[in-house]
């Protein structure tokens, strides 16, 4: 059959509900939760493609590249932060993580 | 052709996807990361976004998920099943997650692009322009301040990453260069008059 | 002249007490003492000009108070014959009490306060006795019921002052509604307040009826029996006298001064004030008999067994205002004013007397702890026994001799044996006041042999609960100085003089004008009496048994007294023995204050808890200010469990907002 834009969409569908599911249900460890986050944002640039493919527009890649620098650049400040919080306390287990309490 | 790659590449990219939220061992769900960007830029080569899809590689890949293996590596992370706190949430979780994709299917089936949307695009892709040229065609002159920003965003993250976990250990050598700096002769040279033979 | 009398004990307040603390508490006395002398004076002039002279009744106004629609209360001082009596007293006997206080009050650190507040109560009665209208009368009478708070609680540190004075005042305020419920009925009827103006309105309201609580009840009874109510509860009458015994916790002189002479005599004073009202209200009348008759024969046989020097002459007090009521009650207004006069001297004599003693002892007030003191002061000693002479009212009948309680009590007597012929409370009137006249005889006497004659006592044999309650109060006046009694200052013994001769002359000198023939020139039209009064034509008209029969009881009561006493010692204390009950039941006042404890005050104080724990409390607060609070924090507790600090719930709240948003632009695309 033809792969048309609706293909891609629910590929990117499912990636996006794997990311979400990621950061929600992780018990685990934060590294995860800033992996889910990759996800999320691949099945974003897969959007933005895929518009980009059926549109004729190269907008939509140009996009994809911002959102990729901006992907790179979070994703090393959130490791940075995660080196220093795991010096702090010793432990990256999501359950731990919990000072902001009310 | 094409749709045995894209089942393809879509499979795996969504198995390894899995792979990345549920492995135990924290550097599986690294590798199982690096697969499904090695996948994603598959996908990205069926639509003909081949610089996009390179640049992924190179930096996701390369340079993001090395750091991610780096940091796991460092840290010293347990192995941990999937608690039971899990079942908690689930019923919630699922019903949040029924409605998303009710919403999405109402979208994807009630929704037809406009005709003229085709023609309205703000930078159409030409035909005999390679997409790496066409990109640069574009990124240098329509998207130039985006450009200039992203790349600030990227300095900022440096910074930030190098203040956050820069530590000074205590018996490092390291120059201070005000000090050098400010050095004067007298501070530092003293002149002693050496009677021979007799040392200082 | 009338505006200096009664502006100038104010002056003497405020300087008392605005700069007693700067001039000193000599300056305090001398000031006071001296404006109350000038004041004093000017009254004796006022009375030989417009009382017993041809000058005329004047009403100098001062000023508008207050107009509210057809409400129009000035301040004005009516100066009649009436008040001219009035003023007399109060003034005379309030000048003695201060130049008495200065002596008494010796060594009180607090004396500056003391003279200011006699000051203020005097300024308060005076206006009392001279107001125009209800309404300034009711200032006087509050501003009367405030003085007597003040004073009684002067020793404030005693908590049983402090419980004294509140009892007084609370007391004073159930009359006191009465009386306001009088005024404002009274304006009602006659839209107006002022005594001319009320007085022309009764006779044209005589027979009208009011519809109240679905009765139909005669106007000017029931406003009658309202103002009377107000001078229950000022004049200690049966029913509203609980406090007056209590009130002894006061120093001395304002027990001779307020709860003797003057302030519980504003009732009296009020009945006769408003006898234009009183004459058309007969029914009202023949209640203020009952309560008179009443509580003449109940505070008297109280005050036989009462070991507390002091509470003898309080009941006695309370017995005498109830022989003035009777006076008032068959139409004898101007016999009630006439024992009011010679009362006022003499009992104010026998309080500052008492206190002599009571300093002689060394702040002794247990009568069981004295005993032979005639030898050790002897000045005391004889004037109290001109004020028993008077108080029980020694004279020979029929003629002109005998010291002033003879007159004023025998003519009461004697008009209550008259009205008796045609009504039966008057009958019960003569009944208890010749009764009490016995029982008077009996404690007066009783209280001057365990005082003057007999053998001493050990000092602290004889202790009862008051005893305790007795013992810290006058301390403040004095140190103990630890040796035999001597005779008290000068400055205490010349007031004694003074009111000795007052007590032995105000009768057989003044007789003629209050009951005599020289009625209608001395009284002119300040009191006025119905076209059926003719009380004071038949009161001479009784037989000769009824008129002889207060001197024949008084003389029975010397005799009873004589005996138990002196003759016989012992017999009181085997005649307690015999009669436990009654004796219990006669010491312990007839049981009121249980019985009002009981049925208002621990009731009030248990509403009081309701509305304050539960209404106040649980309701109020609860719902408001404590309760808002709470479910703040409740609120802020509920809002608290959204913030767990963990990650996933936040992006998982995040989520559900992103499908809440898309949800809303789905549903909201879908038409």
């Amino acid at each position: 059959m033809i792969i048309g834009l609706t293909h891609y969409l629910v590929v990117a569908a499912i990636l996006f509900t794997f990311g979400i599911a990621g950061i929600i249900l992780n018990r685990k460890n934060i590294i995860v939760i800033l992996m889910s986050v990759e996800l999320i944002l691949l099945s974003v640039n897969l959007n933005f493609v895929a518009f980009s493919a059926q549109l004729g527009d190269l907008t939509g890649q140009v996009f994809a590249l911002f959102v990729l620098t901006v992907a790179a650049a979070e994703a090393a400040i959130g490791l940075a932060i995660l080196v220093t919080f795991y010096r702090n306390r010793g432990s990256i287990a999501v359950d731990d993580i919990n000072s902001l309490k009310g | 052709m094409a749709a045995v790659f894209f089942y393809l590449f879509s499979g795996v990219l969504i198995a390894s996807a899995f792979g990345v939220i549920t492995a135990r061992n924290p550097v599986h769900s690294v590798l199982f990361l690096i697969l499904a960007f090695c996948n994603g830029a598959g996908l990205f080569l069926l639509q003909g976004a081949e610089f996009l899809a390179m640049i992924l590689i190179v930096v996701y890949v390369g340079a993001v998920a090395v750091l991610f293996l780096f940091v796991v590596m460092m840290l010293d992370v347990d192995f941990a099943e999937l608690k039971q706190g899990f079942q908690k949430y689930l019923p919630a979780g699922l019903g949040v997650g029924a409605v998303v994709l009710g919403e999405l299917g109402f979208v994807a089936v009630g929704w037809t692009s406009a005709p003229s949307a085709g023609a309205a695009a703000a930078s159409p892709i030409l035909a005999h322009v390679t997409n790496t040229a066409a990109l640069g065609q574009v990124l240098y002159t329509k998207y130039v301040i985006f450009f200039q920003v992203s790349a600030l965003v990227l300095l900022t993250a440096m910074i930030g990453a190098i203040v956050l976990t820069l530590r000074h250990r205590p018996n490092v050598k390291r120059q201070n260069i005000d000090v050098q700096n400010a050095r004067t002769a007298k501070t530092v040279v003293e002149l002693k008059k050496v009677p021979s033979r007799a040392g200082v | 002249m009338i505006k200096a009398i009664v502006f100038l004990p104010l002056v003497g307040f405020l300087i008392a007490g605005g700069l007693g603390r700067k001039i000193g508490a000599r300056a305090s006395e001398l000031v006071t003492s001296g404006l109350l002398v000038a004041c004093a004076v000017m009254s004796w002039m006022v009375f030989f000009n417009v009382a017993l002279g041809q000058g005329e009744a004047m009403t100098p106004v001062l000023g508008n108070w207050f107009t509210s629609g057809a409400l129009k209360v000035d301040w004005a001082l009516r100066v009649d014959t009436l008040t001219a009596v009035m003023l007399v007293v109060v003034n005379t006997v309030s000048s003695l009490v201060h130049i008495y206080s200065i002596g008494y009050m010796h060594e009180d650190p607090h004396r500056p306060r003391f003279f200011a507040y006699l000051s203020l109560f005097t300024f308060a009665m005076l206006m009392l006795v001279t107001a125009d209208n209800l309404v300034q009368m009711f200032f006087g009478w509050e501003g009367v019921g405030l003085a007597s708070y003040l004073l009684i609680g002067f020793w404030y540190e005693k908590p049983s002052a402090n419980a004294a004075a509140i009892k007084a005042f609370v007391v004073n305020r159930v009359g006191d509604f009465g009386f306001a419920l009088g005024i404002f009925l009274t304006f009602k009827l006659t839209h107006s307040v002022t005594f001319d103006e009320v007085f022309a309105a009764v006779p044209g309201l005589a027979g009208q009826t009011i519809h109240i609580f679905g009765l139909d009840v005669d106007a000017l009874t029931l406003t009658a029996f309202l103002l009377f109510t107000g001078a229950m509860g000022k004049s200690a009458q049966f029913l509203l006298h609980t406090w007056l015994p209590d009130a002894m916790e006061g120093p001395t002189p304002v027990s001779a001064l307020i709860h003797a002479a003057t302030m519980v005599t504003a009732g009296v004073f009020m009945v006769a004030r408003l006898s234009p009202i009183f004459e058309y209200a007969p029914d009202a009348l023949t209640f203020v008999t009952i309560i008179g008759a009443t509580t003449a024969f109940f505070a008297a046989t109280i005050g036989l067994v009462q070991n507390d020097i002091k509470r003898v002459i309080a009941y006695s007090t309370c017995s005498q205002l109830g022989y003035m009521f009777v006076a008032e009650g068959v139409g004898g207004y101007s016999l009630g004013i006439f024992h009011l006069f010679t009362h006022a001297f003499f009992k104010a004599l026998l309080f500052l007397g008492a206190g002599s003693v009571i300093v002689a002892m060394h702040h002794e007030q247990d009568m069981r702890n004295m005993g032979g003191l005639r030898k050790n002061i002897p000045f005391t000693f004889a004037m109290m026994m001109i004020g028993t002479l008077a108080l029980t009212g020694v004279g020979i009948p029929h003629t002109e001799l005998g010291f002033a309680g003879f007159f004023s009590k025998d003519a009461i007597i004697e008009a209550a044996y008259a009205a008796g012929q045609h009504s039966h409370a008057a009958m019960f009137g003569f009944v208890s006041t010749v009764v009490a006249a016995g029982l008077t005889s009996f404690y007066s006497w009783r209280l001057m042999f365990m005082t003057f004659f007999g053998k001493r006592a050990e000092h602290g044999a004889a202790h009862d609960h008051d005893q305790h309650a007795a013992h810290g109060h006058d301390d403040h006046a004095h140190d103990d100085h630890g040796h035999a009694p001597h005779e008290s200052p000068i400055v205490m013994l010349i007031p004694l003089a003074v009111l000795a001769a007052g007590a032995v002359a105000a009768g057989f000198v003044f007789e003629p004008y209050f009951a005599g023939h020289a009625f209608d020139e001395f009284w002119k039209e300040s009191l006025f009496l119905g076209p059926h009064n003719h009380i004071l034509h038949e009161m001479h008209d009784i037989p000769a048994w009824a008129s002889y029969s207060p001197s024949i009881m008084m003389v029975l009561g010397f005799l009873v007294s004589l005996y138990v006493y002196i003759l016989r010692p012992g017999t009181a204390q085997a005649l307690a023995r015999a009669f436990p009950g009654l004796y219990q039941f006669l010491l312990n006042k007839w049981y009121f204050d249980e019985l009002y404890d009981f049925l208002f005050v621990r009731p009030a104080f248990a509403l009081g808890r309701l509305l304050w724990k539960g209404g106040d409390g649980r309701i109020i607060d609860g719902l408001g200010p404590d309760g808002v609070a709470a479910r703040v924090v409740d609120g802020a507790r509920l809002a608290m469990r959204l913030q767990t600090g963990y990650i996933y719930h936040y992006a998982f709240a995040m989520l559900i907002g992103v499908a809440a948003v898309v949800s809303w632009f789905v549903a909201g695309g879908m038409r």
